[in-house]
């Protein structure tokens, strides 16, 4: 059986990954060879707060299909409250998407610690397979972007 | 425009194996900016970094880009090679294509394709990257120690061994802590006293060590190197200059019904009292709840028998200010209270904890170190020992870890019980034996088939009072059988928690903790004395369960991390900080409100661009302070706040290269 493979669906998911438990959690799942999909890109930054919420809504508008936001859990924030504020903005942000049309399944927050090699690479399977399922993101896409 | 160089590291075929490192770096060259590109065995190797080097030279490079490992792992080394070609090491940005790419596909095609994905998007980066140099800031030459225990006084002794000043808080009126407080030490049955209270005196004595009894603190602000700490100093009532120790208030006091605290509550002590006779420092203390005095006015005795004239009862706290360049928190541990295990009949005064007992059986003690049972002061026949109380459960009032020296204790309780009343029936329900130690194993089997003490594997469901014995019910495992033992006294091994003011200090010092409470560790292998905040350090059971070998010797490691940061005169900060635009910023003073550094204030000042030249209200970041978490930059409503390293427009490159 031959499958042809340009039909299936990839995603485009982004990845922001706060530097001290987010991150080196992924380097973790890494270093414990735990397999998620090639179509996750992630982007190091300091921490979950300084994530704009115009970052996301430019990662949609290029494209992206899914946008994740991973952070230390709340209470052990490297700058004590940043993930506290992240988390605020995120609500905020991501209910105002589904207001938009953006369904809520193609935003995520989720608190990973440095630890968490497992989770990490489970969060990333669970959220590929759901924005998967969604199929791709047509609603804010710039039409100059190719896909 | 930048000139990027793009170096791709096979990693022996950690990358190379799964990702065709050829096509990724001629990939590179389609991206903008990017005037040369190859790859390597090891980029990180010394041959590989002259590689980097000579290229930076050669085609005068401006940044480069390094796909390879984590930054996480090797950002630093790369750094360091781009700074020694001459560039600005914050012109080099890292695809992290080994742990977010190699090794978690098998298909080369997918992973060959997301590697030029990140390799693009750390070249965008870069095209937007400027060189930044790291403030410096100066180290205050003098630590603080939060805690005055065998820990905290490890850690001093051993810091102003070193000759740095160090200063001790502690928040009873004496230091020692809970070693203080202990008979014997196990497995050398040393007497505890005998080995702590000479440290204590040597800390006292020591020129270098100021300490802070009978205090707290009470706010934490700045940043490592430079922390400014207030102290309360708590009202003694007494004049510490005055005072000389002498005891006589002591024995007037006619208020003598207060809960000994140092005695756990197995006998009272006077309203003004000094905790034990090798108090340090040796000075008098007025307790404002059972003092005559202070409550209605009226007794004054104290005052009229001191020679010294050192009583003074409007004496009020004292508020301290002080610079530190590191603190150690050493807040250590108590027994956890058993309120919630009323089956285990703590409610009788027959049962009691370990470190009550412990008290029972030291010479200093309320008994002078004969052990009584504590209702009719009458000798037990036989005492029933029971241990993991509160420790290794899953309900909601047991702490789910071992407390690790409640085996060892429990050995030498029943050791030390043998040799005194070798007649007496010493029996110890057990879940499992747990002595992993030098010379501990071979301790615990001396209790066994030296001393002949009866280990019974199993738990005990009920102690109950029936005709003035104390009732053990519990089972045999090995038997399996249910046993009823009637007992003269019981002796609970109860799990050991955090203090209960670690949770305050370490929000005051943002140091994180776990969810037992305990600090935790800037990593669990690797640094296990520092916390994850730059210039906090961990010493004894604030971090976990420890023995006295174990706390001593994680206090000197922490001394020593302590050590070799007062070594330095200046501190390099990090250069990732945040910044406003006086352009935009309009002075709202929204970033202030969300910075947990106190890092920005407002400054009028002279604005001059193109086309503007006015005084201004604007944010201003103190570099020294910032440490870069970005927080201000989403809260900015103008966009005139970003950070160094992370600009807004350099994150958005990256979602464009990864989305494009």
């Amino acid at each position: 059986m031959q499958v042809n493979e340009s039909k299936e669906f990839k995603p485009t998911i982004v990845a922001f990954c706060c530097n001290w438990c987010s991150y080196a959690g992924a380097d973790l799942a890494g270093s414990g060879r735990l397999s998620y999909p090639a179509d996750v890109k992630i982007i190091r930054v300091p921490c979950s707060c300084r994530v704009n919420p115009l970052f996301i809504l430019r990662a949609f508008e290029k494209g992206a299909d899914g946008v994740i936001m991973c952070g230390c859990h709340p209470g052990d924030c490297h700058y004590s409250t940043g993930n506290y504020y992240a988390r605020r903005r995120m609500t905020m942000l991501f209910s105002m998407l589904d207001y938009m049309g953006i369904e809520r399944e193609r935003t995520r927050v989720e608190w990973v610690s440095a630890a968490e090699g497992a989770k990490f690479a489970a969060t990333m399977n669970d959220f590929i397979e759901t924005v998967t399922k969604l199929g791709e993101n047509r609603k804010l896409r710039d039409l100059r972007c190719k896909k | 425009m930048q000139k990027i160089g793009v170096f791709v590291c096979w990693c022996g075929s950690n990358i190379a194996a799964t990702v065709d490192v050829k096509a990724v770096a001629e990939s590179a060259y389609s991206c903008p900016g990017v005037v040369y590109a190859t790859d390597y065995q090891y980029m990180c190797s010394e041959s590989g970094q002259t590689m980097i080097k000579q290229a930076i030279k050669e085609y005068g490079l401006t940044g480069i880009v390094i796909a390879s490992c984590s930054p996480r792992m090797h950002e630093t080394t790369f750094r360091k090679t781009a700074q020694a070609a001459g560039l600005n090491p914050y012109m080099v940005e890292i695809a992290n294509i080994r742990e977010q790419c190699s090794w978690i596909h098998k298909d080369m095609e997918v992973a060959t394709e997301k590697a030029k994905v990140l390799l693009r998007a750390a070249v965008a980066k870069l095209n937007l990257n400027k060189p930044l140099t790291a403030g410096t800031s100066p180290v205050t030459k003098r630590a603080l120690v939060i805690g005055g225990g065998i820990a905290g006084i490890q850690t001093a002794l051993d810091i102003a061994d070193a000759g740095y000043k160090v200063d001790i808080v502690e928040k009873k009126p004496t230091i020692g802590g809970k070693m203080a407080q202990l008979d014997k030490t196990f497995p050398t049955l040393d007497c505890s006293a005998c080995i702590l209270t000479p440290k204590m005196v040597d800390v006292a004595a020591n020129e270098n060590v100021k300490i802070y009894s009978y205090s707290e603190v009470e706010s934490v602000s700045g940043f490592v190197g430079n922390f400014t700490v207030k102290i309360r100093k708590k009202a003694r009532y007494v004049k510490e200059d005055l005072c000389t120790g002498c005891g006589a208030c002591t024995e007037k006091c006619p208020s003598k019904k207060a809960r000994n605290e140092f005695n756990m509550g197995l006998d009272t002590r006077p309203a003004i009292y000094i905790p034990f006779a090798q108090a340090v420092p040796k000075l008098a203390v007025i307790d404002p709840n059972a003092c005559i005095k202070l409550k209605t006015g009226k007794c004054g005795l104290c005052e009229r028998v001191c020679e010294a004239k050192a009583i003074d009862y409007t004496q009020k706290d004292e508020i301290i200010e002080e610079q530190y360049g590191a603190i150690v928190a050493a807040t250590g541990f108590n027994p956890i209270k058993l309120d919630k295990f009323g089956e285990l009949g703590y409610q009788y005064p027959d049962v009691v904890t370990s470190l009550e007992y412990e008290r029972l059986m030291n010479a200093a003690g309320p008994t002078k170190g004969h052990v009584v049972r504590p209702s009719d002061g009458k000798k037990p026949k036989r005492i029933v020992f029971i241990q993991c109380v509160g420790s290794r459960g899953q309900s909601c009032r047991d702490k789910s870890y071992c407390s690790k020296i409640c085996c060892m204790y429990t050995a030498k309780h029943a050791i030390l019980t043998k040799d005194h009343y070798p007649e007496m029936d010493v029996k110890v329900f057990y879940i499992d034996v747990r002595t992993p130690g030098k010379n501990f194993d071979e301790f615990y089997r001396r209790a066994v088939e030296e001393y002949g003490v009866e280990y019974i594997k199993g738990q005990v469901g009920k102690v109950y009072e029936e005709n003035g014995k104390m009732m053990v019910q519990g089972s045999d495992l090995l038997s399996n059988e249910q046993l009823t033992i009637p007992a003269d006294l019981v002796v609970l091994a109860t799990a050991i928690e955090p203090d209960e003011s670690a949770r305050s200090v370490a929000t005051m010092l943002t140091a994180s903790m776990d969810t037992n409470d305990f600090f935790t560790e800037a990593h669990a292998k690797l640094r296990p004395v520092e916390s994850p905040t730059a210039g906090i350090f961990l010493s004894g059971t604030c971090q976990g369960p420890k023995d006295v070998p174990e706390t001593v010797s994680q206090a000197s490691a922490a001394a020593a991390k302590v050590i070799g940061l007062l070594a330095k005169d200046y501190l390099t900060g990090n250069p990732c900080v945040a910044g406003a635009d006086p352009m935009i910023c309009n002075g709202c003073s929204q970033c202030a409100n969300v910075c947990p550094y106190g890092a920005i204030s407002y400054v009028e000042e002279e604005v001059r661009g193109p086309g503007v030249r006015e005084v201004r209200r604007f944010a201003r970041v103190n570099e020294a302070v910032c440490q870069g978490c970005g927080a201000c930059t989403v809260t900015c409503p103008s966009g005139a706040m970003d950070l160094k390293g992370f600009t807004n427009r350099q994150i958005m490159a990256e979602v464009d290269a990864i989305c494009k």
